[in-house]
């Protein structure tokens, strides 16, 4: 009996391909995606780099070498040169400042930031805590980033001196273990600095966003359940058309997801100090772009899917792929350079760094362009997919 | 006047051809049974007139308007065969759903609500949730979402499928009042004996055509059938059937046709006697849509 009941379920899975896929595809699918994610990239030269913004002050010969060395560093992505900050597209990259360094740490361009400052050359291996430090301009919510360069640039130091270091043998006059550096250094964080919870505002949105994702795709799925129980056939056959439906279910989702990111925060602000009030117009140019496009993605779902089986482990595999990939379970930030710039096809990592500069860098809303133009489009793009995909729906 | 005109409709999917030139009229006011096997084209057919199917040939017209697909038809009101309600709204919500959808407003639409649930007999359900409905309040709830906006001609997929025969009864009661307003109704079953009781005409279809049309009695002829159909069940087994019977499997039953009962049955009751059988019982039975229907489509299982 045993025997009959285990082959007639094995039976049935060999016939159903779906529950096939769902069963060793899916498996595998978000296994790599994952491993892409979190278990780097396999030594093909995409590892993870820490962007850092170098200014060097000193212009010496000694400066010029440690700049040289970090720029060496397989670690590093040493950038010395950037556009003034209001450019034209015409103007070229020029020499950065500590001005211009510390805005672009706030502004999210770099998490990291290395002022040289003159003199810097001479305070170099003295190790009596006199002379110039060097000054980290960090954004707290990396801080991998600025213990990374602080300790590159006392690599560099010392392989620049590489003599002087030999010699050093004597015991320090201090306790202090920086005071036993070759270079010293001074570390400010420049943004996040007030956050009670700095990483709040990261994972609010980061979960907020998939949540809504999954949301929208039962929402979205709301069509097939229609087609069974013939609700649409019969809606169709009225005065509304596919148009008319598609419109009224993407407006609908949108609300829902407007509700669903703003409980979210409401949650955040009351629980975890998350800053809402103090964000609002941002917050809610985000939360209405992102919602509009999550609402298009879910009828792209729910359009495409035959079936409830379908859209379940279609909707799985890609929405837990692009929360995995647009930095919703893991920040992006500390991506390889090449899944960082793959994962902007997904729209949420867009919104997610949306969300970043409202909340962690506090910008301005007209700095939210580059974000709400992505998600509009990808609203356009999403809406004219699920409009041929439900094609299948009409007339026959 | 026609309400309904079918000419020559046409329609395939992929290798199946699903309606192969089917022609019949619908008259205002009537009810018109449309019969056939599984697969024989009346669901299609109903999709067509309901403009979720577009004909590769023929001609649809609606009391003489021709109908293009996805054109506007608010004369027309169609009733599915699956119980397209939603399950957590109430009987009044869906019906003002569906009443909104089909353009209704304002006061017609509360007032076209409370028709229906009068009608239906849902008026002390009206604000219950769809879910907790028997079959047979979901029949007449699906029925009452088809007509809120007073459709001249209303078409009806097996409307009384898996509902038990109070609720059939209460179902053909609604149809009754509609036709009484004046509309033409066109349904189509499997339950003949509906169709034989109900409906004035029945057009029966097979393979995507129509084979016969017309009464019962029509269609009785048209499948050859005798009129009446007279059985003789004897005491004891015969050897042989006597001249103008045939006999039955296990020889206790001698079977004729008979036109006229009165004037026949003495003589074939005096050749019976003649041939040495004894009569047990005997029965009159008029031909059947059941055996019409047989005879036109064929025994043959349909998939």
């Amino acid at each position: 009996m045993i025997a009959v009941l285990f082959r007639l379920a094995w039976t049935n899975l060999r016939r159903d391909r779906v529950a096939q896929v769902m069963t060793f595809v899916l498996p595998i699918g978000f296994f790599s995606i994952f491993a892409l994610v979190f278990g780097g990239s396999g030594g093909n030269g995409s590892t993870p780099r820490v962007h850092v913004l170098v200014v060097d002050e000193s212009r010496t010969e000694t400066s010029a070498g440690l700049v040289r060395m970090l720029s060496e560093e397989d670690g590093l992505l040493v950038q010395a040169k950037a556009r003034p900050a209001n450019a034209t597209p015409r103007d070229s990259a020029v020499t950065l400042t500590r001005e211009r360094a510390e805005a672009l740490v706030r502004a999210g361009e770099a998490p990291v930031a290395l002022v040289l400052p003159a003199g810097i050359d001479t305070s170099l291996l003295r190790y009596d805590r006199r002379g110039e430090k060097a000054l980290v301009l960090t954004d707290a919510a990396d801080p991998i980033a600025a213990r990374m360069v602080t300790g590159l640039l006392q690599r560099a130091t010392l392989r620049l001196s590489r003599h002087a270091a030999a010699e050093f043998g004597g015991a320090p006059d201090t306790g202090s273990v920086d005071e036993m550096l070759p270079a010293r250094v001074e570390t400010r964080t420049v943004v996040g600095e007030k956050r009670t919870s700095p990483m709040i505002a990261f994972y609010a949105a980061g979960i907020a966003v998939m949540f809504l994702m999954f949301s929208a795709s039962a929402a979205g799925g709301a069509l097939i359940e229609e087609t069974e129980s013939g609700t649409l056939e019969r809606v169709l056959g009225s005065r509304v058309g596919m148009t008319g439906l598609l419109a009224a279910k993407w407006l609908y989702i949108t609300w829902l997801g407007v509700l669903q990111i703003t409980v979210m925060f409401v949650w955040g602000m009351l629980v975890f100090r998350l800053p809402l009030l103090s964000h609002l117009p941002g917050f809610a140019l985000m939360t209405a772009a992102t919602a509009a496009c999550v609402a298009a993605f879910g009828l792209v779902l729910g359009t495409f899917a035959r079936t409830r089986a379908q859209l379940q482990g279609v909707a799985n595999l890609v929405i837990l792929s692009l929360s995995a990939v647009g930095g919703s379970m893991f920040p992006r930030f500390l991506m390889s350079e090449t899944l960082q710039k793959l994962s902007l096809v997904g729209f949420n990592a867009w919104a997610l760094d949306g969300y970043r500069k409202v909340f962690w860098f506090e910008l301005p809303v007209a700095a939210l362009w580059p974000q709400l133009l992505a998600l509009v489009l990808f609203t356009v793009a999403f809406l004219a997919l699920a409009r041929q995909l439900a094609r299948r729906w009409e007339v026959a | 006047m026609t309400a309904l005109h079918i000419e020559d409709a046409r329609k395939r999917f992929g290798a199946v051809e699903a309606l192969r030139g089917l022609s019949f009229e619908l008259r205002a006011g009537e009810m018109l049974a449309l019969l056939g096997p599984n697969g024989a084209g009346k669901t299609t057919l109903v999709r067509a007139l309901a403009g979720r199917v577009k004909l590769d040939g023929g001609r649809l017209a609606l009391f003489g308007r021709d109908l293009a697909p996805g054109s506007a038809r608010p004369e027309l009101g169609v009733v599915p065969q699956e119980l397209a309600l939603y399950p957590l709204l109430t009987a009044g919500e869906n019906l003002g759903v569906f009443g909104a959808l089909h353009g209704l407003s304002g006061e017609r639409l509360r007032a076209r609500v409370a028709w229906a649930l009068e009608w239906t007999g849902l008026g002390d359900r009206a604000k219950e949730s769809v879910k907790h409905f028997s079959g047979g309040m979901k029949r007449r709830l699906n029925l009452a979402c088809g007509v809120l906006h007073e459709p001249r001609v209303v078409l009806l997929d097996e409307p009384t499928v898996g509902v038990d025969p109070q609720s059939r009864e209460k179902l053909y009661d609604m149809l009754a009042a509609l036709r009484a307003a004046g509309a033409a109704v066109l349904v189509t079953t499997h339950y003949l004996e509906e169709a034989e009781a109900r409906c004035e005409r029945i057009v029966v279809m097979d393979h995507g055509r129509a084979v016969a049309q017309g009464t019962l009695a029509e269609l009785v002829a048209v499948a050859g059938l005798p009129a009446r159909r007279l059985t003789l069940h004897l005491e004891r087994a015969a050897a042989a059937a006597p001249a103008g019977f045939s006999l039955g499997p296990d020889g206790t039953a001698l079977t004729a046709s008979v036109t006229d009962v009165a004037g026949e049955l003495p003589a074939l009751l005096e050749r019976v006697r003649g041939a040495g059988l004894a009569v047990r019982d005997l029965d009159v039975r008029a031909a059947s849509l059941q055996a019409a229907f047989l005879a036109l489509t064929g025994k043959e299982l349909r998939e």
